[in-house]
């Protein structure tokens, strides 16, 4: 009874103690999300404008890497490319970079859908006056499509990047050293789960915070003058 | 026309020649076979009910729509719609104004000038730029070239349409009903614009139901129904003494709705 008392702030001390080890976690949940929402950029966008502009047989291979990547859970994702794929290819790549990877191939097949919806949601007419002044349809998509599609798709990207956020704690199955990985090793030492994981869980509300509001704050940066969004 | 590098394109010559045009979509053939030709600084009308037809003429003309048959020649030479190149460089040199403007939306006035000067005509910045103003004054928009299209008025947005098109220098100029998504009150600032070009010679196809102009300023009024043209003619020709019952009928309705003023 005596020494349990005397042991708490002990443990608690270790709490303290741990939080920089958290908190460095958090830099590198940072880089797993940032490596995969620039994957899911550059990947979704032509993915997306394949879909609406591309040939039939395009569509459906495009229709198929959506289908595969939303539908296939994400740990079995993240083994099937950590042990499966990449160690058949001989191809070694730390568990990081195939975090980085699987979430960037799935984000994509995601922001696919938000660009999509964006480039549909868009006056069709503008392509035709883009096309009528000469441009080809790579131009047009380029100079006159893209930059307003994207601009209509900040809101539901920073909804994507909470999720992708969330989902990055999976990859602590493959060992990467985020933040639930690293909570989950201090936790297994001290035995304060409570603290721990409520520590983590604010870490995880605050980098949404942060996140929302930046993106927030892009938004009205880019927003096209006298143009009402609602 | 096998013959047409034989003579020298003179200005009896039309320098744009539609042959028979025929566009289907689905089980419907909605273009039965037109041909239009026109000569340097004509302006031909096209009138006729809506759903005639005249829209998908005039896009396949530029072949914004592929029509599935018809020849088309720009100032005697045979364009190959097939090849790329061909086809955006005709393009570049046949201006198109739709009935609701189709500005880019993320581009000020004075941008979506340049933006094909710039990117199509690989003009440098600088002399883009005073390009565009140039043609913003032209439309007397020169105090509004930083507005962005959802700043300007429907009348406002059609003359900058109307400036970003002359920034290319086209040969011809297809209008679609420019004027009928405005409100009657901005009709009058775009039809003088217009005007002005007829004045400078620019040859024009368009399709307007606005007769007091039509009457004035065409060269020839063309009627168009279901596919096909029925009958074309000097204005007051087609406007007042059409042999084809449908024509006049059709011009009396319309004279009466959008009256002898313009
Ligand atoms: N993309 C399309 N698909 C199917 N039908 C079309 C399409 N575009 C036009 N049409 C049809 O073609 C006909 C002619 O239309 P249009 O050229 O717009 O006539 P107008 O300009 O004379 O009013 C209409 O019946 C219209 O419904
Ligand atoms: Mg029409």
């Amino acid at each position: 009874m005596k020494g349990s008392v005397t042991a708490m702030p002990d443990k608690l001390i270790a709490v303290w103690n741990a939080l920089p080890y958290m908190l460095g976690g958090s830099l590198v949940t940072m880089g797993v999300v940032a490596g995969a929402m620039l994957i899911g950029l550059f990947g979704g966008i032509p993915l997306a404008v394949g879909q609406v502009y591309g040939k039939p047989a395009l569509k459906r291979i495009i229709g198929i890497y959506i289908w595969f990547f939303r539908g296939v859970p994400l740990l079995v994702l993240l083994f099937l490319f950590y042990f499966g794929l990449f160690s058949l290819l001989d191809i070694n790549l730390s568990a990081f970079t195939v975090a980085v990877i699987v979430l960037g191939l799935i984000s994509a097949a995601y922001q696919s859908q938000i660009f999509r919806g964006s480039i549909l949601s868009l006056p069709e007419g503008q392509l035709k006056a883009a096309r009528a002044l000469g441009m080809s349809d790579f131009k047009a998509v380029h100079l006159i499509v893209l930059p307003q599609a994207l601009r209509l798709s900040i809101p539901a990207w920073s909804n994507e990047y909470s999720i992708v956020l969330k989902d990055s704690a999976v990859t602590y199955a493959l060992g990467v050293a985020e933040i639930m990985a690293r909570t989950h090793f201090v936790a297994t030492r001290t035995y304060q789960h409570l603290p721990l994981y409520m520590a983590a869980g604010l870490i995880y509300l605050v980098l949404t915070y942060a996140g929302t509001k930046g993106l927030r704050i892009l938004e009205s940066r880019v927003r096209i003058r006298g143009y009402s969004h609602s | 026309m096998e013959s047409a590098g034989f003579v020298s394109i003179s200005e009896m010559e039309p320098i744009l020649r539609v042959e028979n045009v025929r566009k289907r979509y689905g089980k419907r053939e909605i273009l039965k076979g037109v041909s239009l030709s026109i000569r340097r600084g004509e302006l031909k009308v096209l009138i006729g009910p809506s759903g005639g037809g005249k829209s998908t003429f005039l896009q396949c003309i530029n072949y914004l729509v592929t029509p599935d048959e018809g020849d088309i020649w720009l100032e005697g030479r045979h364009i190959d719609h097939t090849h790329k190149r061909e086809l955006y460089r005709y393009r570049q040199q046949v201006g198109m104004i739709f009935q609701d403007f189709n500005l880019f939306d993320h581009l000020s006035a004075v941008q979506n000038i340049e933006v094909s000067l710039i990117h199509v005509k690989r003009m440098d910045r600088k002399p883009a730029r005073e390009r565009a103003m140039a043609e913003l004054e032209r439309v007397g928009l020169r105090g509004h070239a930083d507005h962005y299209p959802a700043q300007l008025s429907g009348g406002q947005k059609q003359r900058v349409s109307i400036a970003r098109a002359l920034a290319m220098d086209p040969k011809v100029m297809l209008l679609d009903e420019p004027t009928s998504a405005l409100d009657p009150e901005l009709i009058g600032e775009v039809l003088s614009v217009i005007k002005d070009l007829v004045a400078n010679g620019m040859t024009m196809i368009m399709a307007t139901h606005q007769i007091g102009f039509s009457r004035a300023l065409a060269d020839e009024i063309v009627f168009m129904e279901d596919g096909r043209i029925l009958e074309r003619g000097p204005p007051l020709k087609i406007l007042s003494d059409a042999k084809c019952e449908r024509t006049r009928e059709f011009c009396s309705k319309i004279t009466e709705l959008y009256g002898e003023a313009d």
